[in-house]
């Protein structure tokens, strides 16, 4: 029955942080903030990632590809899907899932057990409003734009790869990157970025907001809050795969 | 002033506040106390909103606050100033901008005049030069102070505080309480404090509400608690040899048998 019970307090915390800001200008210095936390913070490890994944790819491809009847710049074509349809997204945001997620899950989980959540509201402050949404809202906003900077990357990461290794030259990588591009595929790459960005912020969110008892009960809901979001991450990959991608 | 009516608060069943009424008086320190677990804590948080009551009515100067909803809950709220127990400072932010924020939320004054206003209330809980420290590098009594400045820094009607004296040493306690009386009488604020300490209790008890189990037990003020009958009331602030040997010399006194080497005033201070 838990489960029935989270899903409806989850669905309140969603409804309830839509209500009027009680002043603008400060919701939008949080907004930036949480931009800046879940965007810049998390960008070193997106880059270092990317580029290791990319690099990774293009090695294994080549490895796979053994007929002399496969021409070498189809490497690139394989590394460039991948990563567009697969990596960059999902490996990137069940990264972002352990980095951000767990941050957000602590925050608030930490401002809850110290009654800070109280005072704001004891100010007459909407906290779901005030604490939640701007954190909903930089997620979409940056994490996004993390999942194209870590394509970028990783695409990147496979043509130095190929080219230090020996195994495909700059020049056949990059008109392979060109051979048989389907656009699409960069809006299914972004839809699924928005839709796991959801699930990144708004998971831990609720599992920092309801939190109750002391340090340890922060953790464990830190630690559930990036459980639960991979595990959504891994299903909703799979549902909008099966739903948007024309087999 | 604050009413409190018939408030009942069960949680999973288990009765914590049953049948509990009191009415608060502005410019006054109103005082909760109870041992651990007597629902005071509870109490307060019905009274603010933070809990819902099960039954029961909070009034506002007369207002139902336990029956409104959104826009006029916030309106009170924003007449209300909390001192919570741990301080509730937030972590990220200096002591000063933790004190602004309440300004920078609800006013749409200008830096300097925010500023102005920090400054005044961190001089009137006589703390100058902390502005840019974050609350992790205060003592506890000075975050207790920097809470205080950052609740009354909107000018509140009502002012709640719980245990304010807790994890403090006997001097700061006196310090705060001496600061939470002030202030009261000063702004005219009606003031609620949740406390088991006696000496805020017989510092600035002037009205005093003791709760047992979830109850009512007594209520009255800082002269009457001393002598009160009450068995449940007396083994809770007798509990120490000192405050029962300074109940027995009083009594003495009343009586005129006071030895003359004996001073109770010189004892109770």
């Amino acid at each position: 029955m838990t489960i029935f019970s989270d899903i409806g307090r989850y669905l309140l915390m969603i409804k309830g942080m839509f209500s009027r800001p009680e002043n603008g200008k400060m919701y939008w210095k949080e907004l930036i903030h949480q931009c800046t936390e879940i965007g810049f913070g998390s960008l070193g490890i997106v880059a270092i990632i990317s580029v290791f994944i990319g690099a990774v790819s293009t090695i294994q491809t080549a490895y796979q590809l053994v007929s002399p009847l496969i021409p070498p710049s189809t490497i690139a074509q394989i590394v460039r899907d991948t990563v567009i349809l697969e990596f960059a997204p999902t490996l990137v945001c069940i990264v972002l899932a352990g980095v951000a997620g767990s941050r957000i899950a602590s925050e608030l989980g930490n401002m809850r057990v110290s009654e800070q959540i109280d005072a704001l509201e004891i100010m007459g402050i909407k906290t779901k409003t005030y604490l939640v949404l701007p954190k909903i809202a930089a997620a979409l906003l940056m994490i996004p734009l993390l999942v194209v900077i870590a394509m970028a990357l990783s695409i990147w990461g496979g043509r130095v790869a190929g080219g230090a290794s020996g195994i495909i030259s700059g020049s056949i990588y990059d008109k392979g990157l060109l051979e048989f591009f389907v656009p699409y595929n960069v809006i299914f790459a972004l839809t699924k970025a928005y839709v796991f960005a959801f699930i990144i912020s708004s998971v831990p969110a609720f599992y920092g907001y309801y939190v109750k008892g002391g340090a340890l009960e922060i953790g464990r809901a830190s630690t559930k809050a990036v459980v639960v979001s991979c595990i959504l991450i891994l299903f909703f990959d799979y549902i909008l795969s099966a739903l948007l991608l024309p087999t | 002033m604050i009413e409190v009516k018939n408030i009942h608060k069960s949680f999973n069943g288990k009765v914590i506040i049953e049948d509990v009424s009191a009415v608060m008086k502005a410019g006054q320190c109103n005082l909760i106390i109870g041992a651990s677990g007597s629902g005071k804590t509870v109490l307060m948080k019905c009274m603010v909103g933070l809990f819902e009551p099960d039954s029961g009515e909070v009034l506002y100067h007369g207002q139902n606050f336990t029956a409104m909803k959104g826009h006029d809950k916030t309106e009170i709220r924003k007449e209300i100033g909390m001192l919570f127990q741990g301080s509730a400072l937030f972590d990220s932010l200096r002591v000063e901008q933790n004190i602004m924020f309440p300004l920078s939320m609800f006013t749409d004054w200008h830096y300097r005049k925010k500023l102005d206003r920090v400054n005044e209330v961190l001089a009137r809980v006589n703390l100058p030069d902390v502005n840019r420290k974050y609350p992790a590098e205060l003592s506890g009594g000075m975050k207790k102070r920097v809470a205080l400045a950052r609740a009354i820094v909107l000018n509140p009607k009502y002012l709640f505080c719980d245990e304010p004296n807790s994890g403090l040493d006997p001097q700061t306690s006196l310090v705060i309480d001496k600061l939470i009386r002030e202030i009261t009488v000063e702004y005219n604020i009606t003031t609620v404090v949740n406390t088991h300490d006696m000496n805020s209790v017989m510092e600035i008890g002037n009205y005093i509400l003791y709760m047992y189990k979830g109850e009512k037990e007594w209520e009255g003020n800082n002269k009457e608690i001393i002598f009160s009958k009450n068995q449940r009331l007396n083994d809770f602030i007798f509990a120490s040899e000192f405050l029962q040997d300074a109940k027995d010399m009083r009594m003495l006194e009343q009586k005129g048998k006071l030895p003359e080497d004996r001073n109770m005033d010189d004892m109770l201070k």
